[in-house]
Order: C-alpha cells, then sequence, then structure tokens
C-alpha cells in the first residue's frame, strides 16, 4: 500500500538528493514536486497546504547537518511530517474494564463494514476477547445473512432479527444475547450510510446514546478521494469516533484518505484491511506508513539513531578497513555488532534499511538471541583468530565452540556468512556509507 | 432517501469559483492572478478532477481572459460548463441499451468491492422491466457471504427470475447457466453479478475475463454491455480502476454510483482524460428507483454546484 505514492516521492527527492546544499530553491522545487504527489494521492486540499508550509518552516533555513545529504534531510523533514500527519502512535482497541466491551462500526455504504467486523471478530478470538457479533444494518437486503455467514467462519455468535426495523432495541437485545453467550466484546455492525443523511445519523446518535459503546470505529475506503474530509467530519461531528479502520489498502490506491481523516478527526487509525479473506487485517503502523510512502525506509530515524550511539570516528574507521583491501576482520565484526545492538532490537534496525521490508525479515529470521551466540562464538577466539579468521583450522573452531557452549556448525556457519559479509562490505561500501556494517546482518 | 439529501445545502461551486475569480474585477482585464488561481484550482481539485484536469481547465479560463473571449463571470461560468460538457459527453445515447442481434441481450456487471454493482443490477432491471423487456438475473458473485441472497431479494421484490451461484461456485458456470435458462424461459435480458475484485488482483481478473470469455463463447456478441460501476466518493484511483478493467473487460461505459452524497464524482473527469469510456447511468441512492441517465450537460453543472 501507498506504493505509488512512495515511488513517486523519492523519485522527487532523488533529484534533490546530492545537490550538496538545502537551498531554497532545492527545498521549493521539492515542494511542488511533494504538493503533486499528495494531491494525487488524494490527500485533502487543506492538509496538502498545511502539511507543505509546515514542511517548508521547517526546511528552510534549516542548519545543515554535516554528515547527512541535503537531500536526505529534507527527506527527514518530509518523514517526521507524514509520521504526525498519520497519528503518531500505533493504538489497539480499548477494552472496557468490565466487559461487554461494545464496538460500534460505522461507515458509507460500500465502505467494507460487515467484512471488516469478521475480520475484527477473528483477530478478537484469537486475543481470547470473546467476541460476538451484532447483525444492526437493517436495510440493505441479505446484510444479516453475510454477518452470519462470516459469524459462522470464525465461529463467533452473530444475533440477528428479520424484519425488525427498530435498530437501537435490536442493538440492546444484541448485547443481552452477547452476555448470555459470555461474550466479552461486542461488534455491532451497522447499516452503511451517507453522512449527510440526518435521519439516519439520527438513528446512530439514538444507538450510541442508548448503548454508551466504548469504541466508534469508522471504516472508511482507503481510496476515497477529497470527499473523505466530509465524510470523516460528518461521522465525526455526529458521534465522536474513536478510531478509523481503512479498508481495500491492498490495491493501488495512494491512500492519501489516510491522511485526511486522520487531520480531520484525529483519532487514531487502528487497522488496515489487506484483502477480503479474515486474516487480511492488519494493525496500522504510521512510521512503517511514513516510511514506505517515502520508500527510503526509516533510513533517515536510522541515521539519527546511529549518530545518538556510534562513535563518530570508529564508524568512520571500520568503513574505512571495511573498503580496504584486507577487510574487516572478526574484531571489527564484533564491535559493529555491539554498536548495532546499541541501536534496539535487530530487526528494528533491519526494518529501517532501504529495501528490506517486512516480507524480507520475515525470511530473514534474525533474532537477538542468535546475535548474542554470535558475540559468544566470537569472544572465544583469541586476538590473532579474531584478526586472521583463516588460521580457524578444525581443532580451534572446536575449542571455540566448547568455549562459547555452542555447536562446531554454527562456528562454521559463523565463519562462512562473516567470508561473505566481507566481500559484501568490500563491494558496497563506498566512501560516504552511513554505517560501517553491511546493508544485512548474516542471519542464520 | 434521495427526497432528504436534496434539501441539503451543498455549497455551489460555482459561487465560490466567481467569487474567487472575480471579486477584483480588474482580474478579467489584466488576467487572474497566482492567487486567484490557486483558490480556483483548490475548487477543481477539491471535486477531486485530479490535477491534469484541473490544469487544463484553470489554463483554458486564464487563456480566454488573457484573449478578451471571456468578459465577465457569466462567460466563465458557460465555459467551464461547457468545457466539461464536451469532455465528459459522447455520440451515443447512455441511455440505450445496446440489444443482441438475437437472442437475449446479455449485460455483464463489473466493478471495485462495495461500489454499488448489485444494487445497480436492481436498477436496471427494474428500468428495463420498465421498458418491457423480460429480465433475468444472475447471481455469479459465488464469493461474498451473503451475496447470493442479496441479489435474490432483489429479484424477489422486484418479482423477477434469478439463476444463482453455489457459495464457491464457479462464476462464469453460473453465467452459462443464466444464458441457457434465458434461452428456455425467453427472456430477453441477462444482467450478470459478479464479485467485486480490486483491478489489482491478477487471478481475479482473469476469472472475470472468463465469465465474459464463457458467455461469449455460449452467445456469439455477449456480453452485449460490460458496464463498469464505479463509486462516486472513490479519488483518483479511478483512472487505475478504468485502466485496469478496460484492459481485462473492455467496458462499454460507467455506472457511477452514490452522488446522493456530498461527493460530486469529479474523479470521471480525470478518467475521462485517459479513456474514451462513457458514463451512463448515475446511481443516487439504495432502491431500485435511484437511477439516472447520463446527461453530460446536467452533470457539469452538477460538478460545478449550479445544479
Ligand atoms: N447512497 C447510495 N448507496 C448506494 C448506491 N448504490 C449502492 N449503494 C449502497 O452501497 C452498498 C453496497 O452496494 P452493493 O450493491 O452491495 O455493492 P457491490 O458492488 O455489489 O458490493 P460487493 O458485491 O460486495 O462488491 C449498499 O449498502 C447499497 O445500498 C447509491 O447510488 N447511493
Ligand atoms: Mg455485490
Amino acid at each position: 500500500m501507498f506504493d505509488e505514492l512512495s515511488s513517486k516521492l523519492s523519485g522527487a527527492l532523488q533529484r534533490l538528493t546530492g545537490r550538496g546544499v538545502l537551498s531554497e530553491d532545492a527545498v521549493r522545487e521539492g515542494l511542488r514536486e511533494i504538493r503533486r504527489i499528495l494531491l494525487e494521492a488524494d490527500v485533502s486540499f487543506d492538509l496538502t497546504r498545511q502539511f507543505l508550509e509546515r514542511v517548508q518552516e521547517k526546511a528552510v533555513g534549516q542548519q545543515i547537518i554535516k554528515s547527512v545529504r541535503p537531500g536526505q534531510q529534507l527527506v527527514k523533514i518530509v518523514y517526521d511530517e507524514l509520521v504526525a500527519m498519520l497519528g503518531e502512535t500505533q493504538s489497539p482497541i480499548a477494552h472496557a474494564s468490565v466487559p461487554p466491551t461494545v464496538i460500534l462500526l460505522v461507515g458509507l455504504q460500500g465502505s467494507g463494514k460487515t467484512t471488516t467486523a469478521g475480520k475484527l471478530a477473528k483477530r478478537l478470538k484469537l486475543e481470547q476477547k470473546a467476541p460476538f457479533l451484532v447483525a444492526a444494518d437493517v436495510y440493505r437486503p441479505a446484510a444479516a445473512e453475510q454477518l452470519e455467514t462470516l459469524g459462522k467462519q470464525v465461529d463467533v455468535g452473530v444475533h440477528r432479527e428479520d424484519g425488525q426495523q427498530d435498530v437501537v432495541a435490536l442493538v440492546k437485545r444484541g448485547i443481552e444475547a452477547a452476555g448470555r453467550a459470555r461474550a466479552r466484546t461486542v461488534l455491532v455492525d451497522t447499516a452503511g450510510r451517507l453522512q449527510i443523511d440526518e435521519e439516519m445519523m439520527r438513528e446512530l446518535t439514538r444507538l450510541k446514546a442508548a448503548v454508551a459503546p466504548h469504541e466508534i470505529l469508522l471504516v472508511a475506503d482507503g481510496m476515497t478521494g477529497q470527499d473523505a474530509v466530509r465524510i470523516a467530519q460528518g461521522f465525526h461531528d455526529a458521534l465522536g469516533i474513536t478510531g478509523v479502520i481503512l479498508t481495500k489498502m491492498d490495491g493501488d490506491a495512494r491512500g492519501g484518505a489516510a491522511l485526511s481523516i486522520y487531520g480531520v478527526t484525529k483519532a487514531p487509525i487502528k487497522y488496515v484491511g489487506v484483502g477480503e479473506r479474515l486474516e487480511a487485517l492488519e494493525p496500522f503502523h504510521p512510521e512503517r506508513m511514513a516510511g514506505r510512502i517515502l520508500q527510503q525506509g526509516d533510513v533517515l530515524t536510522l541515521v539519527e539513531k546511529a549518530q545518538a550511539t556510534v562513535d563518530e570516528k570508529e564508524a568512520e574507521r571500520l568503513a574505512k578497513k571495511a573498503t580496504s583491501k584486507k577487510g574487516l576482520d572478526l574484531q571489527d565484526f564484533l564491535g559493529a555488532m555491539k554498536q548495532m545492538q546499541k541501536l534496539g532490537p535487530l530487526k528494528n534496525v533491519l526494518g529501517m534499511l532501504p529495501g528490506v521490508n517486512s516480507q524480507m525479515l520475515k525470511n530473514a529470521n534474525v533474532d537477538d538471541q542468535k546475535l548474542k551466540h554470535v558475540e559468544a562464538i566470537v569472544l572465544s577466539m583469541t586476538k590473532a583468530e579474531r584478526a586472521d579468521p583463516d588460521l580457524m583450522n578444525g581443532s580451534r573452531r572446536m575449542r571455540v565452540a566448547k568455549g562459547a557452549g555452542r555447536t562446531v556448525q554454527e562456528v562454521n556457519q559463523l565463519l562462512s556468512q562473516f567470508k561473505q559479509m566481507q566481500k559484501v562490505m568490500k563491494g558496497a561500501g563506498k566512501p560516504g556509507a552511513k554505517l560501517p556494517f553491511g546493508p544485512r546482518f548474516p542471519g542464520r | 432517501m434521495t427526497d432528504r439529501i436534496t434539501q441539503r445545502s451543498k455549497q455551489s461551486l460555482w459561487s465560490r469559483l466567481k467569487r474567487v475569480a472575480l471579486t477584483d474585477v480588474g482580474a478579467l482585464v489584466r488576467g487572474f492572478k497566482a492567487a486567484d488561481i490557486e483558490a480556483m484550482e483548490r475548487l477543481l481539485l477539491e471535486a477531486d478532477f485530479g490535477i491534469a484536469a484541473t490544469t487544463d481547465l484553470v489554463e483554458m479560463l486564464e487563456d480566454g481572459v488573457r484573449r478578451g473571449r471571456l468578459k465577465n463571470e457569466d462567460d466563465i461560468q458557460a465555459a467551464v460548463r461547457t468545457r466539461l460538457t464536451e469532455l465528459l459527453s459522447s455520440p451515443d445515447d447512455p441511455g440505450a441499451i445496446r440489444k443482441a442481434a438475437a437472442g437475449p441481450t446479455v449485460i455483464l456487471i463489473a466493478g471495485v468491492n462495495g461500489v454499488g454493482k448489485t444494487t445497480s443490477i436492481a436498477k436496471l432491471a427494474r428500468r428495463l422491466t420498465r421498458q418491457g423487456e423480460k429480465v433475468l438475473l444472475a447471481a455469479a458473485d459465488t464469493y461474498r457471504a451473503g451475496a447470493v441472497a442479496q441479489l435474490e431479494t432483489w429479484a424477489d421484490r422486484l418479482g423477477l427470475p434469478i439463476v444463482s451461484g453455489a457459495a464457491g461456485g464457479d462464476p462464469a458456470a453460473v453465467a452459462f447457466d443464466a444464458l441457457a435458462a434465458a434461452e428456455t424461459r425467453g427472456s430477453t435480458v441477462v444482467i450478470i453479478d459478479t464479485a467485486g475484485r480490486l483491478h489489482t488482483q491478477e487471478g481475479l481478473m482473469d476469472e472475470l475475463k472468463k465469465v465474459a470469455r464463457v458467455i461469449g463463447r455460449k452467445a456469439p456478441g455477449a456480453p452485449h454491455e460490460t458496464l463498469l460501476v464505479l463509486d462516486g466518493t472513490v479519488g483518483q484511483n479511478a483512472v487505475q480502476q478504468g485502466k485496469l478493467f478496460a484492459e481485462a473487460v473492455s467496458p462499454t461505459g460507467l455506472i457511477v454510483t452514490k452522488l446522493d452524497g456530498t461527493a460530486r464524482g469529479g474523479s470521471v473527469v480525470a478518467l475521462r482524460r485517459e479513456l474514451a469510456l462513457p458514463i451512463r447511468f448515475l446511481g443516487t441512492g439504495e432502491q431500485a428507483d435511484d437511477l439516472e441517465v447520463f446527461d453530460a450537460a446536467r452533470f457539469a453543472a452538477d460538478l460545478l454546484g449550479e445544479g
């Protein structure tokens, strides 16, 4: 998702990168491009303007950080603002201290409420929150059938009443039924409605007053255009929504609606729907999303973090050495590794690098435990062995394995991975490289 | 529902356009100032016209004013409306369904999830029934839970025969069966509902192609109409939807839905710049009567909030 926005934005900023100075012209040119990108991505006109003003204010006249390229500096500012625009923290469902937690799903027709209700039920079931579904769409033909089928698929109880028109009474009875079924979370699937349909909106305000829901989630189509602002405003004014779920984000929509809706409501985007299957609901991560928009990974956060923790001189020395004929030795390898540890869990660090996506990380299977084992092995070597890993013959390997409490296979693996890394580093480590270690830490 | 909604106060796009463009009467002589142009852009962009179409229109206005062709606000209003009408109209009558030379006319309905396909089928069916056609419905959305029941409810309400697929069944087979049923029953029109799908899902787009192919084999020349349903609240993604569905099943036209809300459906202007797909019908509510035959001049006026 956001892939298209990502590629366009990074295209624009690419041109700014490497110009040497972050001039006002460069900033302005970059911003013009960003404006176009945001508008084409369906970000609301007002938000786009506010966004550009904020970025401009921050970018122009800001002291140029020597060690960061100017284009990247602008990317960083754009990125930070995007994160802020998307809501800064990831926010789970708020559960009531005394069950049942009542959650209303509201939104326009066709935005995906019923499917989302099924997906949420599945997720809440896995989280052992004992969900229960209430079919409160009494208007659309077969809406209750749809919810019932989904309920069966996830093995969750469904309350439906055929021919009932009094939605408030229906939902009240549904909550009672949920209580009898010992459910702890009640998901109420309401009928789609236009935010300007006063009569239908009054139905929701009455429902809210009658059942005091803990969450009112706006389910919005991720492909929505400029109307997203009016839709979000309408539902928010009437109901005070507590969260947003964006659907159909598995397509190629640029997803500017996310920015618009959050901008208007300041209600956190809790989940995104990424497919029709009931598993296709993912928690929303603003940072990840913004990083994706920029298609830079969280590279600048990484730069920032790295600068804070890595000794610059040591980094420079390592970078130089990495590209030298001899390359890094295991001692340096350990040093680099320790610096990485300071940067936080390995997965986070790798996830920040450009070109590394969550899919790759799934396969990479790096864990901090593994890193500890690697460290134990390196520490069990003598100084000479660390400096020249070629010394490591069979008996030495056995000794090191014993000392580290690991298997010989693991030692072998580490050594071959190290060799590989050495090769990669020699090729990749151009001067000015930000980090003294390779793009990917040897996993397993 | 439509009645309740038409009473809303939708601020006229034109009145706003007029205000920003013409507050300074001198602008008509000197041409527009940068701020006026931005304000105008804003009005168009906020109606989902998209950057390219907006730029086109604004440049046309600037040019017209500079050359003295547009002398007053009436001129400008007319120019925008005419240009939009030109852009949106097509030579054929949007309301006329292309009929089969022999045998039943087959209409295939396609589009992204939740855009209003099934409801639009009910609307079309009612319209055609009133025109004396004998309509048969085909519930070939075998994927979404409750989809078949939804169309069956409509068939029931409209008193129409329906051929339904089993959950998880092959949609092409349902379409095939529906054509066979139509022949034996003497139906004159078959409308086929399909599951919603994102245009980016290749497998599902292939499935749709297969439905069209199977129909074509059963009845030469079919489907006689393939209508792509587009949600009026959609933004610039409309262009992608239009392009990819066009590649897959060459639609013969568009149905734009949910225009009873605040959305103006301006993204069809962006789509029209890219594709020659004619707009055929508009959905303006949830009931079977809430269907309008597309009228370019009226749509243009609505886009400008004049309607
Ligand atoms: N306000 C309004 N609602 C509409 C219009 N057309 C359809 N709807 C509503 O939009 C919702 C979705 O419509 P459907 O006809 O089920 O859409 P679909 O494209 O068949 O959906 P899937 O089969 O799930 O992909 C329903 O609640 C309809 O009542 C319209 O023109 N205006
Ligand atoms: Mg349908």
